[in-house]
C-alpha cells in the first residue's frame, strides 16, 4: 500500500514537474477566504502559470491584482465565474494589471467600487469573454470604467460584455495597437471609448442602450495625446437613448442622450459599414474639444476623418437639449431639422481665412441617404451669410482606407 | 564543588556571548533568494518586544511622514559594513546592495491614561538585492513576540486612542506585495520613498545625544558630508507658511503616486513638490478618469474654495472607489483635511 502511494507521490511530483515547465495550472474554488486565495495565487503565479477560477460567486472586500507576466487568469464562463465586489471595503478598482502579457478570459467582475477592470502600463494584455457589470442598472453611484487599460501596448479585447459604468464600458486610454471586437456594451454612459490612443481597430460590437454608443476623444493635459488612426466599422450603434448618468465634472457628462458615434479631436479616424440609427440626438458627430486649454502641445480640432458605407436609421426626432451643448447648439442651428453626421467646422483662424489642407478635411463617402450639417467659419464671421451648409456632396471625396491594426513584437 | 559552578558560569557566559551574536544583523539571510518567513531571523531587533534596534541598525525620522491611519511608525535603516549611499538630489539616496528599510507600524497608544495596550501591526522591509529593492511585510502574532510573512495581505480590524483621548475602530490593511508596489514603483523599479536627503535633515535623539540625522549618517560613514538641501517643512510646523506645509503633505502623500513615471501619472495631476505648473497642480484642471469620485464637481482645484475641489473631497471621503489615496487609509486625516483646505482657501 505505502509503496504504491509512494509510486502515486512520485507520479503525481513528476506530473506537476513537467507541467512546470509549461506552467502549471493553479486551481482555485469557492472558500472561506477567496481574497487570500486568489491574491496569493496572483502573487505566487510564475510566468506562464494558469490561475483557474472554478464556477461560483467569490464574494470579495478588497482589490485584487496581478503583476506577473504571462499569466493566464482564467474563470469557467462569463456567467460562471463571478468576482462580486458588492461589499468592496478597500481598493479603488476590481482587479489591477500591471504585468505585461496577461490573458484574462471566461469570467465576470461585478459591483466593483471603482473602476472593474484597470491595466497600466502594459505590453500586451488580452480580455476574452470577461463581462463588467453594474447589477443594479444605470447610476452614478456605479464605477467609471469597465474593462480599463490605460498606458499600454498591443490591447485586444475580444467577445467582451460592459454594462452600467458610469463613464465607459470598454474604455482604452492613452495606449497604442488597440483592437476591440465582437463585444457588447449595453447601459453605460459610453459604450466603447477610444481615448488619447493611436492605432485602433473597434469593429463587429454591438454598442446599444447606452448615452453614447462609441466614442473617439482626445483631451488635453494628460502624458499622451494626439490620438489618431482609429478604425470604426461593422459595429451595431442603436438605440443608445440612455439619459447621461455621468457624475458631473467627467467629460462623458457632456454627451447628450442619443449619440450614436462622437469623434473628437482625432486625427485620421475612419468609420465604414457600420449601421447607426436610433440614436435621439445625432448618429454621428465630429467636434473640437469645447473647452480652453493652455496645452500648447495640444491640438483639439478633428482632422482627416472619413465616413463611408454606412447604413443610417433615424436620429435627431427627440434630441436631449439638456445635456452638454452639443445637442442643444445642432437643434438651434439645424432649426430642429437634425442631421446624420454633424461636423461643427470648427478650424483654427488661419485656416478659416485660407481653407483646410486636403489632407485634413472631412471625406464623405457613400452612405446611402444619410443627412449632412456643417458650420462654414467664414461665413459665420461675416454678416449676412448663413452659415449653414447641408451640402453633402461638397465633403464627397475619395476614400483613402487607413490600415489594419498589428501588434508590435 | 566552586569549580563546576565556575565552569557552569563560563558556559553560561559563553552562551550568552553566542546569544548575542546570534543578535547581530544576518547578513546571509538578508540576501538569501527567498525571504524569511519571520522578522526575528534578521536579527535586527535587540528586543523586538519593544524595538530596540541592534547596534549595527539606526532608528531614524521624517520630517513629514505619509499618513497610515494614524498608525506610528518606528523607523530604521540598516546599511552593512563598510556601505556608502550616494546622494541624489531630489531623490531617495542611492544605497549600497544589502541596505534594509525597516519600518513598523503600531498603535502605541501612549496617550495619558490610555485603557489600550501598545499594539504591533506589521514590519515592512525594502531589502536591497541584486540591485533591486524588494519589498515585503511581517504581520505581528496576537501575542506581539514575532512577526510573520505575509504575501496576500492582511485585515487587522481593531481599535487605537486617537488625539483626543478617545478608543477609535478601524479596519487597517496590511498592502500586499502588489499593493505595495503601487506607491513604490517608478518608472517601473521599486524605489523607496521617504529617505530623501531633504526629508531627513533634522535632529534625532540618539541613546548618545541629539543629533542632526545626515550628520549621523555621515558620521557612520554612510554619506558624504555637509550634504545642502533645502529641507521639508513639517506639515505640522504652525510657523512655517500655509504653502510649504501643503505642499510637503501633498508631497509625501501623494507626489510618489501623482509624479511622471509614478502610478497615477495618466491622470496629469502631478502632486511633487517640485511641480510648478498650475494645471498639473489642479487648479482649474478637469478630471479625466475620475468618475463618481468628481463629486459633480468640476475640478480638481478651485483655488478659493475648498468645497469645489474634487481633491479635498477625495481626501476626505472613505468610499474606496472614491477615496485618496487609493490604499492605506480606512480613516479620514482631518488634521491634513483642515490644513489642505485652509491652502485651497488661501490659493
Amino acid at each position: 500500500m505505502t509503496t504504491y502511494l509512494k509510486q502515486f507521490k512520485f507520479i503525481f511530483f513528476a506530473l506537476a514537474l513537467s507541467f512546470n515547465c509549461y506552467g502549471a495550472t493553479i486551481a482555485i474554488s469557492p472558500s472561506d477566504d477567496p481574497y487570500s486565495e486568489i491574491q496569493e495565487a496572483l502573487i505566487l503565479a510564475q510566468p506562464g502559470d494558469v490561475i483557474h477560477i472554478t464556477e461560483g460567486i467569490y464574494k470579495l472586500e478588497d482589490s485584487l491584482s496581478l503583476d506577473v507576466k504571462n499569466v493566464i487568469l482564467e474563470g469557467e464562463g462569463i456567467d460562471k465565474t463571478i468576482l462580486s465586489f458588492k461589499n468592496q471595503k478597500s481598493g479603488a478598482q476590481g482587479l489591477f494589471v500591471t504585468s505585461d502579457g496577461v490573458i484574462l478570459r471566461d469570467f465576470a467582475v461585478e459591483d466593483a467600487k471603482g473602476d472593474a477592470i484597470k491595466v497600466k502600463g502594459v505590453d500586451g494584455i488580452s480580455f476574452i469573454r470577461v463581462r463588467t457589470e453594474w447589477t443594479e442598472g444605470p447610476s452614478s453611484d456605479n464605477g467609471a470604467y469597465g474593462l480599463y487599460p490605460v498606458e499600454s501596448k498591443n490591447v485586444l479585447i475580444d467577445s467582451c460584455v460592459a454594462i452600467g459604468a458610469s463613464d465607459a464600458g470598454i474604455y482604452v486610454g492613452q495606449s497604442e495597437n488597440i483592437i476591440v471586437k465582437n463585444s457588447r456594451a449595453e447601459f453605460n454612459v459610453a459604450g466603447i471609448e477610444i481615448e488619447n490612443s493611436y492605432y485602433a481597430d473597434v469593429f463587429d460590437n454591438y454598442a446599444a442602450n447606452n448615452t453614447g454608443g462609441i466614442l473617439i476623444f482626445d483631451l488635453p493635459d494628460i502624458p499622451q495625446q494626439g490620438g489618431h488612426h482609429v478604425r470604426v466599422f461593422r459595429n451595431k450603434s442603436i438605440n443608445n437613448n440612455t439619459d447621461n448618468f455621468a457624475p458631473e465634472g467627467n467629460i462623458v457628462g457632456e454627451v447628450p442622450r442619443g449619440t450614436g458615434i462622437i469623434v473628437q479631436a482625432n486625427s485620421h479616424v475612419e468609420i465604414f459599414n457600420n449601421d447607426i440609427g436610433d440614436n435621439e440626438t445625432i448618429n454621428i458627430a465630429i467636434v473640437t474639444y469645447g473647452y480652453e486649454t493652455e496645452d500648447k502641445n495640444y491640438y483639439p480640432h478633428p482632422k482627416a476623418v472619413q465616413i463611408h458605407g454606412n447604413r443610417f436609421g433615424k436620429s435627431g426626432y427627440n434630441p436631449d437639449l439638456k445635456t452638454g451643448d452639443l445637442a442643444k447648439v445642432l437643434y438651434e442651428l439645424s432649426d430642429g431639422n437634425m442631421p446624420d453626421i454633424f461636423w461643427d467646422g470648427i478650424v483654427p483662424l488661419h485656416q478659416i481665412l485660407l481653407g483646410q489642407p486636403d489632407e485634413d478635411k472631412i471625406i464623405l463617402g457613400d452612405n446611402g441617404e444619410a443627412s449632412f450639417l456643417t458650420i462654414n467659419g467664414l461665413k459665420y464671421i461675416l454678416p449676412f451669410f448663413d452659415p449653414i451648409e447641408r451640402d453633402y456632396e461638397k465633403f464627397r471625396g475619395v476614400i483613402k482606407p487607413l490600415l489594419p491594426v498589428k501588434f508590435s513584437d | 564543588m566552586i569549580s563546576f559552578k565556575k565552569i557552569l558560569f563560563a558556559l553560561t557566559f559563553t552562551l550568552c556571548s553566542f546569544n548575542i551574536a546570534f543578535a547581530d544583523v544576518n547578513d546571509s539571510i538578508i540576501q538569501n533568494s527567498e525571504v524569511a518567513k519571520k522578522l526575528s531571523d534578521y536579527g535586527f531587533f535587540e528586543d523586538l518586544v519593544s524595538q530596540s534596534p541592534s547596534k549595527e541598525v539606526l532608528p531614524y525620522d521624517l520630517i513629514s511622514p505619509l499618513f497610515s491611519d494614524y498608525a506610528d511608525k518606528l523607523r530604521f535603516i540598516y546599511i552593512p559594513s563598510k556601505g556608502f549611499a550616494e546622494y541624489r538630489p531630489d531623490k531617495v539616496f542611492d544605497f549600497p546592495e544589502g541596505t534594509v528599510l525597516i519600518k513598523t507600524f503600531a498603535y502605541l497608544n501612549e496617550y495619558p491614561g490610555s485603557d489600550l495596550d501598545q499594539q504591533l501591526l506589521e514590519t515592512r522591509l525594502l531589502i536591497k538585492k541584486s540591485n533591486q529593492w524588494e519589498n515585503v511585510s511581517y504581520v505581528w502574532n496576537k501575542e506581539q513576540n514575532d512577526a510573520f510573512l505575509t504575501i496576500a495581505g492582511k485585515t487587522i480590524s481593531t481599535q487605537f486612542i486617537n488625539n483626543n483621548g478617545d478608543i477609535q475602530d478601524v479596519r487597517y490593511r496590511v498592502p500586499n506585495i502588489n499593493q505595495c508596489k503601487e506607491c513604490h514603483q517608478s518608472e517601473k523599479s521599486i524605489q523607496p520613498i521617504g529617505p530623501k536627503a531633504r526629508n531627513l535633515d533634522k535632529d534625532f535623539v540618539y541613546e548618545d545625544g541629539v543629533m542632526n540625522q545626515l550628520m549621523k549618517w555621515h558620521k557612520q560613514g554612510w554619506i558624504k558630508k555637509d550634504i545642502k538641501v533645502e529641507a521639508m517643512v513639517d506639515w505640522t510646523n504652525d510657523l512655517a507658511s500655509i504653502d510649504n506645509r501643503a505642499r510637503s503633505y501633498l508631497d509625501i502623500n501623494c507626489g510618489h503616486c501623482h509624479v511622471k513615471g509614478g502610478s497615477a501619472d495618466t491622470t496629469g495631476l502631478y502632486l511633487d513638490f517640485k511641480e510648478n505648473r498650475e494645471i498639473h497642480l489642479g487648479l482649474f484642471k478637469k478630471p479625466i478618469a475620475a468618475g463618481r469620485a468628481s463629486n459633480n464637481l468640476k475640478y480638481s482645484i478651485v483655488p478659493g474654495d475648498p468645497e469645489s475641489s474634487i481633491l479635498l473631497f477625495r481626501m476626505k471621503s472613505l468610499d474606496p472607489g472614491i477615496m485618496m489615496p487609493e490604499s492605506g487609509r480606512a480613516l479620514e486625516h482631518k488634521e491634513a483635511v483642515r490644513l489642505i483646505s485652509k491652502w485651497i482657501k488661501n490659493l
